[in-house]
């Protein structure tokens, strides 16, 4: 899918990334993360100074107890009420402000990660539309739900809890710092010593941990993987009895993340209590340290309380930010991944000075066209194919004979390795999108329905389309009885019934979507092949006026298609072998003429 | 879906005892640990308290070490006691996670799929990943910090006001306001949780039906239309979760205003005390060490409750589903075919959706039909007459209203569905493939198929492009065989019914993908197992029909008509405009 071993979605279940693999992950994870923090800009600015000014009121409090105990009780004793009352007053005062800003503080970030969020789905979502169908067919479609489920709750996580706790942590952390110095130098020296400790411990998790994190993100990756399939293949599952097997197989993988979620969590089992350690020996050195410093009269007793209380709560965030190490290493690892989808460059980019085609004519032609995978091997050897305006054109060939293939180059599903190909004498790597998708409809034999209703299932074919015009392409393809028949008709909402909506119904709506498109150019991609033979029927006699003035390329393995076709392409290994109207191939001795003539034996 | 609303967080939670349980034993030891810690915490503000009316207040530094000393082994206490929490329900935590996730699992695959043509997969996913993630951590770490934390305010109230019960009393009034807020964040609160969690639901199942629809999409360049979807759902989605955001900052507010002016009235007052010599200045610091103490308790209150509010939530969603009863389960008494031969029995079989409107009569509205051992029989109607649903019937995917499907004359709801499901395989017209090899998929329904049987399958089916994948038989077809064609999934399909080696194969129009060429080979080579094998056979196609010994006409849910192909052409209207190409109708 990619060159290099980690660029794109490559490497993305491997665990042993080398140190340059590690940093261009890195780098362009935080790149994705820079990019997505730009626009909040001006948000992030106002929480900021709110957090700062909510965390130092919050800070103030010990030292205003300590000015109140050795300043306030003198003062009191001398019956001077201004000292006490202002600690009284300022207290409260910190306090208000620190709690109404915090409370501000929470909903702003929540804002801000909200639309961090909001933005990061829709890049996820655009990047997955965007790219091109050789990218879905090797990376499933399992994979791309949980980058958008799992992920993103991951990072969901991170901005919700994490920053905050990260932010706010810092802070406090550093006010307290200052706050201590300023109170009793002594004890603030104590203080970052223990920083030492502190630190150590932090790099040793931290080296510890990523590893392990990647690996629960690779877990629940197959765990949803296999979840999803088996969910969406339930008939299959049943009607074969792989239950049993399938709950050995979802057992292993529950107990690979559980395993592994276990281990990222006993490695926070030691960090943890080396946090609380760490502090309460410093608050016990700050204790030693200060008491002889009473005993002394260096220091006045409030002091001590407070650079003990300073100590004590220097140590509160810690936890927290432990836990913002943990939600920091989920999301960078989902962060890794959802850079990578977002890396990927799609194999048919759009233009990059668009050509607008406001109205085609339908004129298709293959100049020295050439297809091969991306492995080399070819599947369309160099050809040259001319399609006039208004010709419909039958394809024909057994199956792997690369039909389907020409038929995705029209629609430009799959870009020409070689050569060029043209809708009006207009390159389509040049067309506008817009243009392409309103000039070249393709139906294929799998007729996905999405949630919603039958009538907007037909719109996609014409967004916006009133239901009169809904009802007029169902009745032009004989869909129109059963879906009247359905609880609500063309209100009824597919997914209460889409299992149930069969095969054959499933494609008369895509042909009434198609229908409904009205495109220059229509390409049926095995698109009757659920229906029953009235059905059939009347989606031909639609055809013959629907096609009469436009260009339509079919692919069908019943021949009957080949009646409403101005000309015959045979496609063998790849090549055409005969191309002629049908009357010509049929009378002659090549290989249609014998397709046809076992076909006809096929109706009886 | 069905929300278990108005049932009280207490029930609900509680709901998750089952699968606790047997962890329960060392939830309690940890919330035992974890108290003693607490009350670790408190002591050492005590310890001060003795530290500054004793030696500091004599000038006598010989007691000061004795005293540090008992403060450093508290300390290590406490690391060591919340060690030791972390070591008692973390992992045990992990376990109660994995146990419920694979119970969902077990219970999903159990549940009939009428249960799954209601729920989209991405609300069962999020039940399984996110819902469960959060229950295990309000197991391991929310209820028990949270029974922690509430038992620790009450033991430092108690001190609070042994201290000082002047001082002490107001820190406990002030709290009350607290305690009332929080059923108002309750309500607030949990409301928004679910709508949060149900949202996030329905984002996940856009995203599925963008990545499976992706070809539609592409082809009518509808990308934009999907994407504005999507953006009102996760805009919609962001809308509930600042709502979430703001009740949260509301009880915040609260949980950080009230400490604060207490602590605020407390300083004027504890000075004015002491001033008047009614207390200490030790006991006014061991006050406010013990107040600081108890500061984070009270507010992560807010945090803790929060979480609890979602464990509820994603609870209630989780028994949802496991709530949901299977209506199509295994008789108690099982009753054996000892040697089956394949005669399978329609016996006026009724059968309609459970959605479907009164106005409608039944879909299948009286099938008899009897396929008798060895026979091939095709089921030929128009599309939507109910022929998959019928053919669903033979091994109750479905279970009829009324009437008896039978297996060799046993009802087949005697049987268990293991048994009637090893003697009936099915080829369905979508087929569906599973992330595993080739060979894999083929021996689904016969994990201990030889080598030959697949082979043999393989080539009835002629799938025989599987050898010339990568990896041949060994080459993993990725998840629902995105990476094959239609055809080919469709013949691997058919050969995994085939290597089943059923007494009775039921394929759903198992080869409407396939070109003439190949389906012709296919028939050939079908003709020779559909000798022994008893098969019903949807079929679209002349061609298809024509594997056939009988047809059966299948017409506004009964079948009107049974009889050989040439028998139903000569004499059936219906069975002339159903199944005969246009080109036909002309009479040569």
């Amino acid at each position: 899918m990619s060159q290099s071993a980690v660029s794109g979605v490559g490497g993305e279940e491997r665990d042993d990334f080398t140190r340059d693999e590690s940093s261009q992950l890195r780098t362009r994870s935080l790149r994705l993360l820079g990019s997505l923090l730009r626009p909040e800009r001006s948000r992030l600015l106002v929480s900021l100074v709110v957090v700062v000014i909510s965390t130092a009121a919050q800070v103030a409090g010990p030292a205003l107890i300590a000015y109140g105990i050795d300043s306030g009780l003198p003062a009191l004793l001398a019956n001077d009420w201004m000292p006490l009352a202002f600690a009284g007053v300022a207290y409260l005062l910190a306090g208000i402000v620190g709690a109404v800003l915090i409370s501000w503080f929470t909903v702003l970030t929540a804002r801000v990660s909200q639309s961090i969020l909001l933005d990061l789905r829709k890049r996820v979502f655009v990047q997955t539309q965007k790219l091109s169908l050789e990218f879905h067919e090797t990376y499933t479609s399992g994979r791309i739900i949980s980058r958008q489920t799992s992920d993103l709750d991951s990072i969901r996580e991170l901005l919700d809890s994490g920053i905050n706790q990260l932010v706010q942590g810092l802070l406090y952390m550093l006010f307290i710092g200052i706050a201590l110095f300023a109170l009793d130098w002594a004890s603030g020296v104590i203080l970052v010593i223990s920083l030492v400790p502190l630190l150590v411990l932090t790099r040793w998790f931290q080296l510890r941990s990523q590893k392990m994190f990647r690996l629960t993100r690779v877990a629940s990756a197959k765990l949803i993987v296999k979840f999803v399939e088996t969910m969406t293949g339930i008939r299959a599952v049943q009607a074969f009895r792989t239950e049993k097997s399938n709950d050995t197989e979802f057992g292993e993988l529950t107990e690979d993340y559980r395993s592994a979620n276990a281990r990222v969590i006993r490695l926070f089992g030691i960090f943890d209590p080396g946090l609380v350690l760490i502090g309460n020996v410093a608050v016990a050195i700050v204790l030693l340290v200060g008491a002889f410093r009473v005993v002394d009269g260096h220091i006045a007793v409030g002091v001590l309380l407070a650079a003990v209380l300073y100590t004590r709560r220097f140590f509160d965030p810690m936890e927290e930010m432990a836990m913002f190490y943990n939600s920091y290493q989920s999301a960078a690892a989902a962060l890794e991944k959802i850079s990578g989808v977002l890396e990927e460059q799609p194999s048919v980019p759009d233009p990059v000075k668009p050509v607008d085609l406001w109205a085609s004519s339908g004129a298709v032609d293959f100049d020295a066209v050439e297809f091969s995978y991306q492995n080399g091997r070819v599947v369309l050897p160099r050809f040259t194919l001319n399609i006039p305006a208004g010709q419909t054109i039958a394809l024909v060939g057994s199956t792997g004979a690369g039909k389907s293939t020409l038929a995705k180059l029209i629609s430009r599903f799959y870009d020409p390795t070689e050569g060029r190909l043209t809708l009006d004498g207009i390159d389509l790597r040049d067309l506008h999108p817009k243009d392409l998708r309103r000039a070249i409809v393709m139906v294929t034999q799998e007729a996905y329905l999405f949630s919603g209703t039958v009538a907007d299932n037909i719109a996609i074919g014409k967004p916006g389309a009133s239901i009169d015009e809904i009802i007029a392409a169902s009745k032009a393809v004989g869909a129109h009885t059963f879906i009247e028949s359905l609880p609500n008709g063309y209100e009824t909402d597919v997914n209460k019934r889409g299992g149930r909506v069969s095969a054959g119904q499933r494609q008369l709506i895509s042909f009434a979507r198609a229908f409904l498109a009205d495109p220059a150019v229509l390409i049926l991609d095995e698109a009757t092949a659920s229906l029953d033979i009235p059905s059939e029927r009347l989606v031909q006699d639609a055809l013959q006026t629907l096609l009469a003035d436009r260009t339509a390329v079919i692919i069908a393995h019943r021949l009957s298609t080949v009646a409403i076709a101005d000309r015959v392409l045979v496609m063998e290994h790849g090549r055409i072998i005969e191309d002629g109207t049908p009357a010509d191939l049929i009378a002659g001795t090549g290989r249609f003429a014998q397709l046809h003539a076992s076909w006809r034996q096929s109706l009886v | 879906m069905p929300a278990s609303q108005g049932q009280s967080t207490f029930r609900t939670l509680s709901r998750l005892y089952v699968y606790a349980k047997p962890a329960m034993p060392r939830i309690y030891l940890a919330m035992v640990v974890s108290l003693t810690a607490s009350i670790v915490s408190l002591v050492i503000p005590q310890v001060l308290a003795v530290l500054i009316d004793g030696p500091l207040a004599d000038g006598d530094s010989s007691q000061i070490w004795p005293v540090v000393l008992v403060v450093l082994a508290l300390g290590v206490l406490e690391a060591v006691l919340i060690a030791l929490r972390r070591v008692l329900v973390l992992t045990p935590g992990t376990h109660i996670e994995a146990r419920m996730r694979d119970g969902l699992y077990t219970h999903l695959q159990d549940l009939p799929v009428a249960f799954h043509d209601r729920w989209p997969s991405g609300q069962l996913l999020s039940r399984a990943i996110s819902d469960l993630n959060l229950i295990r951590r309000w197991i391991s770490f929310g209820i028990v910090i949270m029974v922690v934390n509430i038992v620790t305010i009450f033991i430092g109230f108690a001190v609070l006001i042994s201290i000082n019960w002047v001082l002490g009393l107001i820190f406990l009034v002030a709290s009350i306001p607290v305690l009332a807020y929080s059923y108002v964040f309750e309500g607030r609160y949990s409301e928004a949780a679910r709508r949060s969690q149900d949202q996030v639901g329905d984002l996940a199942t856009a995203v599925e039906e963008s990545v499976h629809g992706i070809r539609v999409l592409k082809a009518f360049g509808r990308g934009t239309f999907a994407l504005k979807k999507f953006e009102r759902q996760a805009e919609k989605l962001r809308g509930t979760e600042i709502e979430k955001a703001k009740a949260v900052a509301s009880i915040w507010l609260w949980l950080l205003l009230i400490p604060d002016v207490a602590f605020a009235v407390c300083l004027v007052i504890g000075v004015w005390l002491a001033s008047t010599g009614q207390t200490s200045v030790g006991e006014l610091v061991a006050f406010f060490a013990t107040g600081t103490v108890l500061l984070f308790p009270v507010e992560s209150m807010g945090y803790f409750l929060a979480m609890t509010f979602d464990a509820k939530t994603a609870t209630a969603r989780f028994f949802d589903v496991l709530d949901s009863v299977n209506t199509i389960t295994d008789p108690e008494n099982p009753a054996r075919i000892p040697n089956p031969r394949g005669q399978l029995t329609f016996d006026d079989v009724h059968f309609r959706y459970q959605d479907a409107p009164d106005r409608y009569s039944d879909l299948l509205n009286g099938i008899d039909l009897v396929i008798e051992p060895g026979e091939t029989m095709a089921l030929v109607g128009l599309t939507g007459s109910g022929k998959t649903t019928l053919t669903a019937l033979t091994t109750r995917l479905y279970d009829v209203n009324s009437g008896a499907v039978k297996l060799d004359g046993v009802d087949i709801r005697t049987l268990t569905r293991n048994d009637l499901r090893t003697n009936i395989a099915m080829a369905f017209e979508d087929a569906t493939l599973f992330s595993a090899t080739v060979r894999e998929n083929v021996v689904l329904g016969r994990p201990v198929a030889t080598d030959a049987d697949v082979a043999e399958a393989i080539e009835i089916a002629q799938a025989g492009f599987v050898y010339e994948l990568p990896d041949g038989l060994n080459t993993r077809v990725g998840e629902e065989g995105l990476s094959l064609s239609g055809g080919q999934r469709q013949r691997l399909a058919l050969a995994r019914a085939i290597a089943a080696k059923p007494k009775v194969l039921v394929l759903d129009d198992p080869l409407s993908a396939l070109d003439v060429d190949t389906e012709a080979l296919v028939e050939a080579a079908l003709r020779r197992i559909l000798a022994s094998t008893t098969a019903l056979i949807v079929a679209h196609r002349p061609s298809t029909v024509a594997l056939a010994d009988r047809v059966a006409l299948l017409e506004a849910g009964r079948v009107t008509a049974v009889g050989t192909h040439a028998e139903l052409l000569a004499t059936n209207d219906h069975y002339r405009f159903v199944i005969s190409s246009f080109e036909e109708e002309v009479p040569a």
